[in-house]
Parts: structure tokens; sequence; C-alpha cells
């Protein structure tokens, strides 16, 4: 690094909300053109301290010095005049906008009279669209683009100013591998210009492919800052939660007993097209593939929230027809689904009754909800899967992204469903508690409950399944046990290449 | 930082704004003219403002759902003309339940459009306020409806009596409020009716049956309404086709003003009964200094602009905000 004048410091920052101190003394610096990776346990202050950067939150004590100044950003577009870009965890675009006035919100160019200068917009956004090498142009509505795609333009914003430094919340939670590689070159590039990266993600290979330095936090402490080159997975685990992680294969296998789920030629439309398979009671099934090879479609499907276009269902042998959620949990079915923020949660509502909404028909003392029942199947939820939030009583909107995405994990794995099936169920969720779930998926399995885990991560899918199904858009290719499974043949076998049942 | 910054004082008034702003409100009307803080014009004020309140109860339910009522003001207008028309006919006895069948008809048909059709409340809703208007003329033909004998019919009991001392209009709004408040706060319906009004989707991944959930809250508000106009009926023995006009902005003022969001899944009936009576003591308050009542349609809006806006402010913690 040449010029170590570091593009940004923060010092003793110290933020509290009501109940919880979510930065206590925190400093940090960034230098010019390194990638500066920001690593805690879920909740730890990681957000926080972006948006403490960002402008959204004010610090209660610290300073931010920007090139050797102390600032006061007063806000988000006024901490971006000052050269920081905040790329959110959560996505914040305007769906019925064009991606070009997403891009430029709140400074779109100007002509004579204040009026908007469309084709210099176009022009402009089109330009940076081409450098993100995307499949989509300035005049398409973000409300039609795929989570992913959104993420590009979030991505995009930060390229429209000469930014000091760039801030990325998980960027990559909800990106392909393809896309990843594209984010990963648009980092380079920036890196390249002298800009200073912070980059927040609890994936470790990505970690160690692109950072240059690790800084990590512990409920709102700074814990130390090291060299990647001079740490590893182990390391950087030790410093994040104070222990060892054992990221080992599953090797173990249960007892399996009946087959809980059949589904027999199951087609729904372009989606997916005669899909078969069974999940046992005691098997963990993955699903691999690509992003639209039909997984989320399957599990949609099977929750009620689709109707198949053929094929039938069999649950413990018998043919079932599943025609809304309410259905499928009366059947004994749970879901998981891919959007926490979407599908998953109401923000607005506090962390128990998100958690018990499912089932608060019956939890009754008559014709009442039963507080304590309530608080009860909370409490045993919030401590099996390691919730950090001061009470029941917080707002769930207020929680941090990985703890949400437990609320969400934890509403279903109450319900003691027949056949659970989670949807990316660790996305967000740093590599302490994601071990935690992956073990509860296991243990759940080994008490008898059927469970398909669909996920895009390999490791994950390796992790924690006995079978795998692989699919490739909108059909099975194939099936492996844990055994003849390998890295390579599951690649094949998503990308349509090879594979043996080819249907 | 010692003191207050001005962001913090921002939020503050985000926040707490309306209350403020209704201290400032009685403070000023009580030096105007004292008579305001007497407790014959308290009471006054709460025995007035009943049949509104009833009707903000059921709106209550509709708003936090996620949905609005415009057609409020018109149905009661239909179950007061209906109510008074069918005592000369088949006897109070009868034309209550009659009365009440009808205008919870009324609901379902309104709660079926938006719950299980899907059509946007607001325009279904405000569809109906005239369409109801029309059907209630053509029910009186166009006149007005007067109990015949008006000294020697109990019916007058509901809106004219009193128990222990306390009108009996205020007893059915208090009891009412308890009844929907526990409904609301502490049963699974009352959860479902927040679920599904935060975030429907999350609801229905959830089991949550929406299009039942929001049916009912029609249902109930339906109910209120047909209480609103038993009491109105009852205290006037007689009434013009458009006694309820205009009452569902008023209603909305009330609901949005006691803190439920417009937008959906928030709210208590708690908050709707304060928020009927600041509205209730607005308006006696403007009578008492002297100004015409049809002042208070002005200052409705007023406020119904002040309460949005504080609502919106609230949740960006701002009062202002340059973007978006
Ligand atoms: N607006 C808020 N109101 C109250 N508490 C908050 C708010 N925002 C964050 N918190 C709390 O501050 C703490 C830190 O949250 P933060 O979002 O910074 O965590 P994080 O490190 O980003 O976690 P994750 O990996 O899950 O995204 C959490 O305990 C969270 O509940
Ligand atoms: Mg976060």
């Amino acid at each position: 690094m040449s010029d170590p004048t570091p593009v940004l410091r923060l010092e003793g920052i110290v933020k509290t909300f009501p109940g919880v101190r979510a930065l206590d003394g925190v400093s940090l610096t960034i230098l010019p053109g390194e990638v500066h990776a920001l690593m805690g346990e879920n909740g730890a202050g990681k957000s926080t301290l972006m948006k403490v950067l960002g402008g959204i939150h004010q610090p209660d004590e610290g300073q931010i010095i920007v090139s050797e100044e102390p600032v006061v950003m007063s806000g988000p577009l006024d901490a971006k005049a000052k050269g920081i870009v905040f790329i959110h965890q959560e996505l914040s675009l305007a769906d019925e906008l064009s991606v070009a006035e997403n891009i430029y919100l709140g400074e779109l160019p100007r002509k004579r009279f204040g009026l908007v200068d469309w084709a210099e917009l176009e022009a402009k956004t089109n330009a940076i669209l081409e450098k993100l090498k995307v499949g989509f142009n300035a005049k398409t509505r973000v409300g039609d683009l795929s989570i992913a795609n959104q993420q590009m333009v979030e991505i995009a914003r930060a390229l429209t100013v000469d930014a000091k430094a760039v801030i990325f919340d998980e960027p990559t939670a909800s990106l392909t591998d393809a896309e990843k590689i594209v984010l990963f070159e648009v980092i380079a590039d920036l890196q390249a210009q002298g800009v200073g990266i912070a980059y927040i993600s609890h994936r470790m290979e990505e970690i160690f492919k692109i950072t240059d330095r690790i800084s990590v936090l512990r409920d709102g402490q700074y814990q130390g800052t090291v060299n990647t080159a001079d740490t590893n997975e182990e390391g950087v685990t030790q410093m994040m939660i104070g222990r060892k992680l054992d990221l080992s294969r599953n090797e173990s296998h249960h007892e399996l007993g009946n087959v809980a789920l059949e589904v027999r030629d199951l087609s729904c439309g372009k989606l997916f097209q005669n899909v078969s398979f069974e999940v046992r009671r005691g098997e963990v099934v993955g699903f691999y593939g690509l992003v639209g090879a039909g997984r989320t479609e399957i599990a949609e499907t099977l929750f009620g929230l689709r109707n198949p276009t053929g094929g039938t269902i069999l649950l413990d042998g018998e043919v079932v027809s599943i025609n809304s959620p309410y259905d499928a949990i009366e059947k004994g079915i749970s879901l998981v689904p891919e959007d926490r923020k979407g599908q998953g949660l109401v923000l607005g509502m506090n962390c128990r009754d998100n958690m018990t909404l499912p089932q608060v028909d019956d939890l009754k003392a008559g014709p009442f909800v039963a507080d304590g029942a309530e608080i009860a199947i909370f409490d045993l939820y919030r401590d099996k899967l390691d919730i950090r939030t001061p009470g029941w009583k917080q707002q769930v909107g207020n929680l941090s992204g990985g703890n949400q995405q437990k609320i969400v994990i934890g509403k279903w794995l109450s319900m003691h469903p027949n056949v659970l099936i989670v949807d990316e169920p660790t996305r967000g969720i740093d590599v302490g508690s994601k071990a935690e779930i992956h073990n509860l998926l296991r243990e759940l399995a080994a008490q008898g409950y059927a469970v398909i885990v669909i996920s895009s991560e390999m490791p994950e899918v390796l992790h924690v399944s006995d079978r795998i199904v692989a699919m490739y858009s909108g059909r099975i290719t194939r099936t492996f046990t844990s055994e003849e499974v390998t890295e390579d043949n599951l690649i094949q076998a998503i990308s349509g290449i090879g594979g043996d049942k080819v249907a | 930082m010692a003191g207050l910054t001005k962001s913090q004082i921002g939020g503050f008034l985000a926040r707490q704004g309306i209350l403020v702003a209704f201290a400032l409100f009685i403070i000023g009307f009580t030096i105007a003219n004292p008579r305001f803080i007497d407790p014959d014009n308290i009471m006054g004020v709460v025995r007035s403002s009943a049949i509104l309140g009833v009707m903000a109860l059921g709106v209550t339910f509709v708003v936090i759902s996620g949905n609005l009522d415009l057609s409020v003001g018109s149905m009661m207008s239909f179950s007061t003309i209906v109510v008074l028309d069918l005592h000369d006919k088949i006897g109070p006895t009868l034309a209550i339940p009659t009365m009440f069948a009808m205008t919870l008809a009324l609901g379902a048909f309104i709660g079926f459009l938006v719950a299980f059709l899907k059509l946007n409340s607001l325009i279904v809703t405000l569809g109906m306020l005239s369409a109801i208007h029309g059907l209630t003329l053509t029910y009186s033909g166009g006149k007005n409806m007067d109990i015949a004998d008006k000294e020697g019919t109990w019916f007058s009991v509901f809106g004219q009596g009193d128990i222990a001392g306390i009108s009996v209009p205020i007893l059915i709004f208090l009891l009412l409020a308890l009844v929907l408040g526990v409904v609301l706060a502490k049963t699974p319906f009352g959860r479902k009716v927040y679920a599904v009004g935060g975030n429907g989707t999350a609801a229905t991944f959830s089991g949550v049956r929406r299009a039942r959930v929001v049916f009912m809250c029609y249902i109930i508000s339906a109910f209120c309404v047909a209480t609103a106009g038993l009491l109105q009926a009852s205290r006037s023995l007689g009434s013009q086709n458009t006694v309820g006009q205009g009452l569902e902005l008023e209603v909305l003022a009330a609901v949005i003003l006691g803190g439920a969001s417009l937008l959906g899944g928030s709210g208590t009936i708690f908050k709707t009964v304060i928020g009927v009576l600041i509205l209730g003591f607005i308006t006696n308050g403007l009578l008492l200094v002297g100004l015409q009542f049809y002042v208070q349609f002005v200052v409705t809006w007023v406020i119904i602009i002040l309460a949005v806006w504080l609502d919106i402010a609230a949740k960006r913690g701002k009062l202002w905000s340059p973007i978006a």
C-alpha cells in the first residue's frame, strides 16, 4: 500500500439502543486500496457500525474521520457527498422506479428548468451497468428484477460517485456464484483505484479470497485486527466466538423410518416438471441447484402456495391435496421461507408474537392467547438458537439480520412438523450459529422428522444431507447419497452436463 | 453533549406530538372559557362522542388489518333510518335485530369484495358510501323518518337513559370498547389482525387465512355501525336520511389520531378511545370559544393531516426528511 493515510478512521464509537449497547467504543481504520473485512456474530454490531458511518445512525460518542478530517454524517446523502457509499444488508430500492432512477435517486441529472435529463441519465446508468455485466438495462423496473439483480442495482449506486470508501454489508447473501465473481471483479477495480472497502460477510471462503485485513467485533466491542494472510478460518472463528468449531462433513446416519413425504411426477407449469422424490423420517434431503432451478417453487407447491399442474403428493402413504399454507400446516408441513423480510416476519410485531403466529390458535387459555405458553416457547428457542435480543417484547425489525433469521427458524421448529422444509436457512447467519442450526437439523431428523434443506451453499448441503437431489432448470438431474457425492459430480449435475438420470 | 439536540426534540415531537398539541389545546380553551373543564361539560363531551366512538372502535379493526372503511357514515344513516321505520311497523323488539341483520349483511358484502375478491378497500368503501346512501333514500323514499309515539316507547332508553347516573350511550361505548379491546389485544383473532395488516404475505406464510380475518374486521365494523345507528335513532327518535354524512372522516381522524397507522399493523382500542376523546374535546372547545360548528369541518381536516404527518414522521424519527 503506497499511501499510508487512512481514507477513513473511526474512533471510540459508542451507540446504544434501548436495552442494548450495540457499539462499545469501537475504533477502526480503513486504508486506501484495502479490502477490510468486518466480522462478528449475529448482533455483534457490524451493521450498526456501518450505519453510523453511513449517517443513518448518529453515534452517542466517538468520532468519524475522513481523510484526516473529523466529520459529522448528517444522513446517507451527506455521507455519499463525503465519499462514503453504503450498500445495505437489507435492500432499500423503490420497486416502482426504473433502475436508472434508483441509482441516481436524489441526485438525478438536470437540464434547464430543473427537468430531469433522461437521455443523460440513461447513458450514465448503462455505462455503469456495462461494467457490472448485468442482463438488464437502465429502463427496467426494479420490482421486476430478481433479488440478486436488485443487489446489483444497489452496487451500481456505489459506482456513481468518486467514492473514498465503499461499505458492503453482506452483499453476497443472495447472489449466485456467477454474480459473486462479477462483484469481486468490481471490488478489485475499486481497490485498484485506491478506494478503501469495508466488507461484511459471514462466508469465510469469501473473506479469505478477497480481503486484506480482518477486524472482529464481539458484543459491540472491538476484538482486534489481523492481516488475512496471517490467520485462518479457525483463528477468526476463535476471535469471533471464543471457541473452535467442528466443520466436518456429515458422516453419521440415523435409523430411517417410513416414507413421510413422497412426490410423484409433480409439475407446475414451466417452473418444474415431473419431479419425483421421497423423504423418510429420520432423513435430511438436500436440494442443490442454481437459482431458478425450481427448488423454491417445489417447496412452495408442497406448502400450498402454488397449485401443481400435475402429479401427486403423498404424506405417510396417503395422497393429499394441499391448497393453502393453512392446509399444509394442518398436515404437519413447515416451511422456512427464502425471504425473511417479505415472507417470514411481521417486522412491526414483537419477537414472541412472530414466533408463535402459526400456532396462536392452539395456544389458548379459554378464549385468550395463553401468555405463559407463548413466552415458554419463545424462551426455549431463544436459548436453543442463541437469539440475541433484550427481550421478547423487542420488535423484530430492530434485531440484527441474523437474529431475525433465527426467529423465522424458531417459529417453524416450534411447530414440531412431520416434514420440515427449510429454504436457504442460514442466509446471514454467523459461523457459530450456522453450525448450531446444522446440528439442530440433524438432531430433528434423528427424532424422526423428515427434513428438506434447500441451499445454494455447497458446503451446507454437503454438511447436513443424507441424500442430495440435484436440480437443473426445473428437473431433477440426479440423486446422490452422501457417500457417492463429490463437489465435482454435484457441480456437473446442477449445470445440466452429464448426470445419469437426465429426465 | 449536554441538552437536547434538535433531532432529539424533533423525534420526541414526532412521537408525542399529538399529546403535546392536545395539552396546548386544553390549556388554551380553558383560558378562553373556564367552563371547558367543568365536570358537566366533560360528561357532555363524552356523551356526544359516544356514537362516533362506537363507530371508531370497528374501524380500528379495519385499519389495523391494513384496509379502510369509508362507508361507515352512510351505513350509519341506513341503520338509523331502518330501525326507526321498523319500530312502528314491527315493534322495537323485532326492529332492532332486523336492523342489525341488515347492517351486518352490508358489512358482509363489503368484506366479501375486499377480502375474498381482493378489491381495493378505498375504492370499494368509497363506492359503498354513495351506494348505501342511495339505498337509504330508496328505502325511505327520501322522507325523514319519525317514530309516531315518541313519549310512549321504551326504545329511547339506549340513547337517552342512564344507569347509576351515567348515560347509557357512554356505558355502551365503554362496554364495547372493553370487549373489543380484549378481543384485539388478547385473542388469537386479534393477533392475526395485526399480522395481516403488518405483513400480509408473512401472515399467509404462517398459515393465517388472511381473507377470513379481513372479512371478520368488516363484520365487526358493521356491528359497531349498527350499534351507533341504534344509539342515534334512540336519542333522536326521528332522523334525516343524511344523519351520518361526513362521519366517516371524523371516525378515521379519531382512529389515526389515536395512533393507528394507515399502513396497517398498528394501533389499539385504547388509543382509539383517546383519539375519540381528543377529537370530541377539540370540537367542544371550538364551540365554547364561540366558533361556528362548520369551522369544525376545517379543523377535522387539519387534524387528519397533522395526524398523518406525525404518523409518517414517527416512522422516520424526524419531523422532516429531505429524501423520500
Ligand atoms: N434500530 C434498532 N433498535 C434497537 N436495537 C437495535 C437497532 N438496530 C440494531 N439493534 C441492536 O443492536 C445490536 C447490533 O445489531 P447489528 O445489526 O449491528 O448486528 P450485526 O453485527 O450486523 O449482526 P448480523 O450479522 O446478524 O447482521 C443487536 O443486538 C440489535 O438487536
Ligand atoms: Mg448486520
